[in-house]
């Protein structure tokens, strides 16, 4: 193993949230900074331009090669754990910029309650009302100590959408359900394709308050406050699962990276596979990785920040041995406790008039908020502890996706003349209300490493233990009869909502890589990974940032918050531990 | 060295595709009548034929349009065979290979190729010659196989993937249903055309970035 010379900060991971630790410490500090990065170099936007091809998209050409690492899955403690073989329900970047680079760009906040989630529920049910096995709990800080990041990783990515409670006062096409905003967005809303607007009007017919979704794709050319120009969106309908290829997506890659390739004090590494963080005597000494010609390397630091999304951030503490293993049966153990995803419920609307629907962008449609969060507000029948938001959008679905969408009994054979017949009709002319709720957190879901599956260097993989509750059937039925109504609305010929004779999580359907927890912020170490500055509460030396700290999972896209987080982190760490390192709580 | 296989289609059907020679060249083939011989990389020309014909029940050539043999669905499916994807160079392979529940997928050790030598079998020798009703049958016994399900996938992806996978061949595939191709904007038109098909003279992905792209099943070993 060759031995590096030390530097200041390692950051294990070039997405979202260690590029920002990294633009944030070497822009307010003279700090070295290294990030490794396992996957490649970054893209540029020819690249991305060469690749609109729906088939690479399907084939995950962008993603992390499963063949390399992926994970296992088992819905009990009971069950055997089989590994993911291809990817399904989450789809982990590589690269630098990561996942956020073929991310979908939705931006929403979560709800102020959700950030003492746990006490809203005492408070509301009593404790003797709530599951049995209920994990949520409180992050440590509110959403008014949070909203000042919120605003500024809206203004660095240059959301577009509409403000609905701005400083309190309720704005009309907003939604009213947010919690308050000190600022307007960034940017207006998008321009609006046909299919949401159907969804807006029979919304707005039956009393709810559709709004436009906020997304991190611009809707004009914007300049952020790092004096990053990029241009407003075309709707090319290559967005999710896809890089931008002009960069109107904010992607880490066209936000962060040009700041920081300015930086004297950064440096980046791709190809560097980290595999351990090396400590001592309560302290991290560094991290070992496996370079690109499969040479194994020490690189040493006084501060080691893992930022290597939420299977691996566990998967790399376990492996090193920091920390102490949540056991499920006696409880004891914070590290892989609270492993959260989200619950997908897809209802097709056959709408019978060409929606061109290969037109779009990431989250351009119109959302509800009066089912997310704590839909008993609104509710009180609501069999449920917290709901979902209910959108139509048109991210832009390319005809290999879209070919073959037609209603029951159009055709009795999935293919054939009849089959094919039908297919055209109806091709272009469905489309489709979603949801995806809050996951709330219970004891017996949580990840540890397998014994039996190892990745490509020999290291055991992680083990998700994940099923669902009798608490997310309800949140599946009861949000399905809501889209239903909507779609009726519509005056659609509406479908089966899609997952609805679901009994259990599956790996093998996109339910948003979503995936949350295992490394879990909160105000105690008897509780908690991390405190709520994402600093290792054993560990002052590690910090460790990105949805693995959520102790529950919100109705909404992560990455927002992920980076509101993630920026009060870097202030802490700057403006705090850079001049007395040591604990900060 | 393996001796090289071709597969003789209608040239007149395959007007403007653009295909990679075993040299790696592209060449374009001309619209003409007559056939052309196109070199196969997976497949034997017996079992080209008797894919092709599987293909041609699937997504047939009929009173409401053209389909997979005009698109040239047989060359995609042999690309991807014969590339990474037929390989299982994405996906975990790992052992032990165990069956679990339906949640979790596929979990066969055998990858896309043995899947479609598996299906050969299935499929039988004669399967080319029988007439239309006859496949249908034959195809029905096996709508529930991973073969199957498969070829079906593939069909379509062959039928509707950019011509450099080697199918949609003159992009017919899009003309047949009026998608554009990837474009770069749709600027002017995301919020008009409400209710009314938006039809662009289709694009490959070639002609919108203006140079050629070269999908993973070119990365051979």
């Amino acid at each position: 193993m060759e031995r590096l010379k030390p530097v200041d900060v390692v950051v294990v991971g070039g997405g979202w949230t260690g590029l920002l630790m990294a633009t944030e410490i070497t822009s307010r500090t003279s700090l070295s900074v290294v990030v490794l990065e396992r996957g490649g170099p970054a893209r540029d936007l020819s690249d991305y331009g060469d690749g609109m091809d729906e088939l690479d998209m399907l084939r995950y050409r962008i993603m992390q090669n499963i063949a390399d690492e992926t994970v296992t899955h088992r819905h009990s403690g009971k069950d055997r754990a089989v590994p993911m073989r291809q990817y399904g329900s989450f789809k982990p970047g590589t690269g630098v910029g990561g996942a956020g680079e073929h991310w979908g760009a939705i931006s929403n906040r979560y709800r102020p309650d959700q950030f003492r989630l746990a006490t809203h529920l005492r408070e509301k049910y009593g404790a003797a009302r709530l599951p049995e096995n209920l994990a949520v709990q409180d992050w440590g800080f509110t959403y008014d100590d949070l909203e000042a990041y919120y605003w500024r990783a809206e203004q660095m990515m240059g959301v577009s959408g509409k403000a609905g409670n701005l400083r309190g006062s309720l704005i009309e096409g907003g939604d009213p359900f947010e919690g308050p905003r000190s600022h307007e967005f960034p940017n207006p809303p998008h321009k609006m394709s046909y299919f949401p607007t159907l969804f807006r009007k029979a919304a707005q017919e039956l009393g709810y308050h559709p709004f436009p979704i906020p997304t991190a794709t611009l809707s004009q050319d914007y300049s952020n406050p790092d004096g990053i120009v990029r241009p407003g969106c075309l709707y090319c309908g290559h967005c999710s699962r896809y890089g931008c290829m002009i960069g109107a997506k904010a992607q880490p890659s066209n936000t962060l990276l040009p700041v920081l390739t300015r930086k004297k004090n950064f440096s980046l590494r791709p190809n560097c596979w980290v595999r351990r963080v090396v400590h001592r005597d309560g302290k991290a000494e560094g991290v070992t990785y496996m370079d690109a010609a499969g040479k194994e390397m020490l690189q040493p630091a006084d501060v080691v920040v893992l930022s290597s999304w939420t299977i691996n951030n566990a998967r790399l503490l376990l492996l090193s041995g920091v920390g102490d293993p949540y056991d499920p049966v006696t409880g004891r153990g914070t590290l892989g406790k609270n492993l959260t995803h989200q619950l997908t419920e897809e209802l097709p609307l056959y709408i019978g008039t060409p929606l061109n629907l290969f037109m779009g962008a990431g989250g351009l449609g119109y959302a509800l908020g009066e089912f997310a969060g704590d839909p008993p507000g609104q509710d009180p029948t609501a069999p449920i502890l917290r709901g979902s938001e209910i959108r139509a959008s048109t991210g832009g679905e390319g005809p290999i996706v879209s070919f073959g969408k037609i209603p029951q009994g159009e055709a009795n054979s999935a293919w054939g003349s009849a089959w094919k017949k039908a297919a055209l009709k109806w091709y272009d002319k469905v489309g489709q209300i979603t949801c995806e709720a809050a996951h709330l957190s219970y004891r017996q879901n949580y990840m540890d490493l397998d014994s039996t599956y190892t990745d490509k260097f020999g290291d055991p993989l992680l083990r998700l233990t994940l099923d669902w509750t009798g608490h997310e059937k309800r949140q599946r039925a009861y949000l399905a009869k809501i889209m239903i109504a909507l779609g009726k609305a519509i005056g659609a010929r509406v479908g089966a909502p899609i997952h609805e004779t679901e009994e259990h999580y599956s790996v093998t359907y996109s339910q948003g890589t979503h995936v949350q927890g295992g490394v879990i912020l909160g105000d105690s170490p008897e509780r908690s990974v991390v405190n709520p500055w994402l600093q290792h509460w054993r560990m002052p030396n590690l910090w460790i940032t990105g949805g693995s700290a959520f102790p529950q999972n919100e109705s909404a896209n992560p990455t927002l918050t992920i980076l509101a987080v993630t920026y009060r982190a870097a202030e802490a760490f700057v403006d705090r531990y850079v001049k007395k390192p040591g604990a900060l709580a | 060295m393996k001796r090289r296989e071709f597969i003789a289609l209608p040239a007149k059907s395959l007007g403007g595709l653009l295909i990679y020679t075993l040299a790696r060249v592209p060449i374009r083939i001309k619209a003409e009548e007559g056939t052309v011989r196109l070199p196969l990389r997976f497949f034997t020309a017996k079992e080209a034929r008797l894919i092709s014909a599987a293909c041609d029940r699937i997504f047939p050539s009929d009173e409401s349009g053209p389909g997979a043999q005009e698109a040239g669905v047989i060359i995609y499916i042999d690309h991807q065979l014969a590339g990474a994807y037929g390989l299982d160079r994405y996906r975990y392979t790992k052992g032990p290979f165990v069956e679990s529940v339906p949640e979790h997928g596929y979990q066969g050790e055998a990858n896309p190729r043995a899947i479609y030598r598996d299906g050969l079998r299935q499929l039988g020798d004669d399967f080319a010659d029988l007439d239309a009703a006859k496949q249908d049958d034959r195809l029905r016994t096996l709508e529930n196989t991973m073969f199957f399900r498969m070829l079906r996938t593939h069909t379509i992806e062959g039928m509707f993937s950019d011509p450099l996978h080697g199918g949609n061949a003159g992009l017919i595939g899009w003309q047949l249903i009026g998608y554009p191709g990837p474009q770069m904007s749709f600027w002017d038109e995301i919020d008009k055309n409400y209710g009314q098909p938006w039809h662009g003279k289709p694009m490959s992905l070639e002609q919108v970035v203006g140079h050629p792209v070269k999908g993973w099943e070119e990365d051979r070993e």
